[in-house]
């Protein structure tokens, strides 16, 4: 390998690495104006106009924070572990193209590296979780393995049926298969399993179990400060971007369009921007499901993988395997995808309503109590002898 | 790494045993729970309190009668009206005082008010314990309609002192009615919207349903009180089977559950707030003119003698027990903290449930420390 | 290990005691005033006891009180609880009264409600000073513990048979009853 191509790829990497950290100011900002409109606040507003300095401000805050230690901490683990999951989340990115031309490496089998990259996180925070010597921590760090080793099935079984339809784990060319009809249609319930797995794997509501700031106080993060915990943030948003582009060029077609007029240089710029109002509607589905959902308990996590997502994401590959054996028309598979999906949420909607009575609550009025409750001697007195 | 561990006696493997607060963000104020877990299961838990005891009852006993009403705003410190008005009526009664009639309305407005408040906060924060975040920004917006109302009346927003020995500090502001007409309009839809937003929620309810149930009969032996006996399926409010102040002229229904779980002790709560509002609606139409305040010397120096009072504070049952010696400062007051008593049940509730659902449980008793501790 | 020790006056502290002026003024008595429930209650409770129980029964202001011996203090609580006409079901507060003063330094005062035929009543014990020792209800009402441990905790009443009457509302460790007359109030510090 030459100097120049050295050089070209640390390139690329300070380049993706700068454009992936701009990304995730922009969506912690993002985030905290769409969950301020959903629960009736303006969000930040000082800072610059509108607000848009804030995350700068917050990135330089946490910076210069000071980093502790607890005594008991494993150090090695405990400072290697931000780095852990940290590195995945920015591994991912390597295959990841944004336009037909813009990628840093496109892999062949692109899908594959990513979903064996995307497990590594765990890693990361199992050993957070260890390191951090508190009991707290711990319990994140197992719900956090718990929870991601489950959930990556039915990702990994959605994200196959995808490469089936596609016949190919390269993901430009996955996105060139869509372009007369996105997977989304011919796979609603491929659609629906990924999203839903992928929400589990970033821990996001209604999944955040392994970090509940109401249970375990931040998980495997708990004793984590400044400029470390802002690498755990800055993952976490990294993977929630990359979770968002990857829907988008897995199921809602990528960058494609049915007519591009354009080549060259205003083809790439005019597919980026389709690209990022794709990724942006997704990423508004997630904060939106952030702002309305409850927190599962992880006994009910757990179920509802293995029972219903797993099941769910093995028969989606059976119906696209029949489909494409027998070479039926896509829009078979469609309707079979579709009628799975209804049944599922049928499933979940029969399941909770079956087991939970609903008017629990009576409301007794207080005459009647009163008219009881009422000193009457000669009712009472009856009584008292 | 150090794991204190101790060893299950049924099958020898090891229970965690992991310590919950003081500085735990969801047990609301400075309770300690430590808890033994067997994986996610609790085991075993043992509540410890205490670290918001200011010797509440003590400082009373240095105090004059008329000091002691701000020592009780500090007790309960969301529902304060409530506690100031126990403490008011205990000496009333020792006293003999005969309170004015728009003195008594009033009282009634603002306790009500200031129930729908508390509970508010609770289903907010509940919300939170759940996992939701957007419940709380909703109740708060309501809470604070009324907390303006509140600072409007008594100039304060928390630490009212409002209701004194007698009667009510001041007079209701002259545009009062037409600001209760409105925070009551606001609320009505408020307390719809909030319970349609997370009482219907699927997820909500899976969390709920069913954890830490405690039956009527257990609930009554472990003097638990309130809207969590009454999820229970008891059907007790003091202010109608043993009514104080001028609880008995009011039409209202008392809201009953059924199993005691977490959702009928929330779901109590929501529906006690609509109650409220109809408690309220009903004293301001009839909200007569005339004294605040019944002719009472500053400093009083009430009759030698003993009194219990039980009023139906937003936890339950707030009663105070107030022995004088004839002096200007009472010679004992005992506070039978409804949160006291509510939280010995914790333990009967906790067993079985998952460590996720403890902070649930814990949530729907609805605890205010600067009561359990005084 | 955390030490308290109390301190040595230090500033003029205000004398807390009335003045004998002020002693010598005639102290009045609230009178009794019983609502009617409670007048029924004073009937009924004449036939609930045993001859042999010594108990007095008597009314403070607005309440009903039975004041027992420690020692038929239990039996008293079990028969209040179990008798068909009152089943007095919650027990809603214990409190310790310190009488500095007299000889029997402690009351003890239970109160309990009906719930289903919401009478309420107070049930009052005593012991002396050099040996506040009684026995629990516990076995009565579950609620009893905790009361009885701030019992303890404050004012050093020991309830026998109680399963744990570690401190309650203060820390291990912690010298003295802060909740008895004799603790200096002003002139305590901690550390």
């Amino acid at each position: 390998m030459s100097l120049s191509e050295v050089f070209i790829i640390l390139a690329k990497a300070v380049i993706l690495m700068l454009s992936v950290s701009l990304v995730v100011l922009v969506l912690t900002y993002a985030e905290r104006k769409a969950l301020a409109r959903i629960q009736q606040r303006m969000g930040p507003t000082r800072v610059g106009f509108k607000g848009i300095l804030q995350p700068v401000a917050d990135s330089l805050k946490l910076i210069t924070k000071e980093d502790i230690l607890p005594t008991w901490a494993d150090r090695g683990v405990y400072w290697l572990a931000p780095i852990a999951v940290f590195v995945p989340a920015f591994l991912m990115w390597v295959t990841i193209p944004v336009t037909r031309q813009i990628v840093v490496e496109n892999l062949d089998l692109g899908l594959f590296y990513i979903t064996a990259v995307s497990v590594l996180s765990v890693l990361g925070l199992l050993m957070a979780g260890w390191g951090s010597a508190s009991k707290w921590a711990v319990m994140g760090g197992l719900r956090a393995a718990g929870q991601l080793i489950s959930y990556e099935i039915p990702f990994i079984m959605a994200i196959l049926g995808v490469a089936m339809l596609a016949q190919s784990l390269d993901l430009t060319e996955i996105v060139a298969q869509q372009h007369s009809v996105s997977f989304a249609l011919v796979q609603p319930l491929g659609l629906f399993i990924f999203l839903t797995s992928a929400l589990a794997e970033l821990g996001r509501t209604p999944f955040d179990i392994h970090h509940a700031e109401s249970e375990v106080i931040g998980g495997p993060f708990v004793e984590y400060s400044g400029a470390h915990w802002s690498i755990f943030f800055l993952a976490e948003y990294m993977n929630t971007f990359t979770i968002a582009v990857l829907t988008v060029l897995l199921f809602l077609g990528g960058w494609s369009w049915p007519t591009m007029p354009f080549e060259g240089f205003l083809h790439a710029t005019l597919s980026l921007i389709w690209l990022l109002i794709k990724t942006s509607a997704v990423l508004w589905l997630i904060f939106w499901i952030r702002g309305t959902y409850p927190r599962l308990r992880i006994d009910q996590l757990m179920a509802f993988g293995w029972k219903l997502l797993v099941p769910l994401s093995f028969l989606n590959i059976v119906i696209t395997a029949i489909v494409l054996f027998y070479g039926l028309p896509l829009w078979v598979l469609t309707c079979l995808s579709g009628i799975l999906l209804v049944g599922a949420v049928c499933i979940i909607r029969l399941n909770s309503s079956s087991s939970m009575e609903r008017d629990t609550v009576r409301l007794v009025s207080a005459k009647d109590v009163r008219s009881k409750a009422k000193f009457s001697p000669l009712e009472t007195s009856g009584g008292a002898e | 790494m150090q794991i204190h561990e101790t060893e299950n006696e049924t099958d020898g493997s090891i229970d965690l045993m992991i310590n919950m607060g003081p500085q735990h963000p969801s047990t609301h104020g400075v309770f300690r729970l430590v808890i033994w877990v067997d994986g996610e299961r609790i085991i075993k838990s043992e509540p410890h309190i205490g670290y918001l005891h200011r010797g509440s009852e003590k400082i009373c006993e240095s105090e004059h009668y008329s000091q002691i009403v701000t020592l009780f705003d500090r007790m309960d410190y969301v529902g304060n009206l409530n506690s100031e008005l126990a403490f008011c009526l205990a000496t009333e009664k020792i006293m003999d005082v005969c309170v004015p009639e728009r003195a008594e309305y009033i009282r009634v407005i603002l306790c009500e008010l200031n129930r729908v408040a508390s509970h508010m906060l609770f289903y907010g924060v509940y919300g939170l314990d759940a996992g939701a975040m957007t419940p709380i920004l909703y109740a708060f917006r309501e809470r604070e309609k009324i907390q303006n109302l509140f600072e409007s009346v008594t100039g304060a927003r928390m630490m009212h002192n409002y209701i004194r020995i007698g009667g009510v500090k001041e007079n209701l502001p002259r545009d009062f009615q037409q600001r209760l007409h409105e925070v009551l309009e606001h609320l009505k839809r408020g307390i719809e919207e909030c319970d349609a937003l997370i009482s219907k929620n699927e997820m909500f309810l899976a969390r709920t349903k069913g954890v830490g149930a405690i039956s009527g009969a257990d609930a009554i032996d472990f003097g638990v009180t309130g809207p969590a006996l009454r999820a229970s399926g008891v059907v007790e409010d003091i202010r109608v089977t043993d009514p104080y102040s001028i609880y008995d002229r009011f039409d209202f229904n008392i809201p009953v559950g059924t199993y005691g779980d977490c959702w009928d002790r929330f779901y109590v709560r929501v529906e006690e707030m609509r109650e409220s509002v109809k408690i309220i609606e009903q004293a301001a139409r009839d909200l007569p003119e005339g004294d605040i305040s019944a002719a009472v010397r500053r400093i009083v120096r009430p009759p030698k003698g003993e009194v219990f009072v039980r009023t139906e504070s937003p936890r339950g049952d707030l009663a105070v027990f107030l022995v004088s010696d004839g002096t200007d400062t009472p010679y004992r007051v005992k506070v039978r903290a409804p949160s006291f008593a509510n939280l010995q049940a914790l333990e009967q509730m906790l067993q079985g449930a998952y460590l996720a659902d403890a902070v649930l449980i814990l949530g729907s008793i609805d605890l205010i420390m600067g009561e359990v501790d005084r | 290990m955390l030490r308290t020790q109390i301190l040595p006056r230090k500033r003029k502290t205000v004398n807390k005691k009335p003045s004998p002026s002020r002693r010598a003024r005639e102290i009045p008595i609230a009178p009794p005033r019983l609502d009617p429930r409670g007048e029924e209650l004073f009937e009924v409770l004449k036939g609930v006891f045993p001859s042999g129980l010594k108990c007095e029964i008597g009314i403070c202001i607005d309440i009903v009180t039975i004041t027992v011996p420690k020692e038929s203090l239990v039996q008293v609580c079990q028969l209040l609880k179990d008798a068909q006409n009152l089943s007095f079901d919650y027990l809603c507060s214990i409190s310790v009264v310190d009488y500095e003063e007299s000889e029997q330094r402690f009351e003890i005062v239970y109160h309990m409600v009906s719930l289903s035929t919401y009478y309420k009543v107070a049930v009052k014990t005593s012991v002396v000073s050099a040996d506040p020792v009684l026995p629990t209800v516990t076995s009565v009402w579950r609620s009893a513990e905790w009361f009885e441990r701030e019992g303890h905790d404050l004012f050093g009443v020991i309830f026998l048979g109680h399963s744990n009457l570690s401190p309650l509302l203060l820390y291990e460790g912690f010298d003295g009853f802060p909740g008895r007359k004799s603790f200096p109030f002003h002139d305590y510090q901690e550390w």
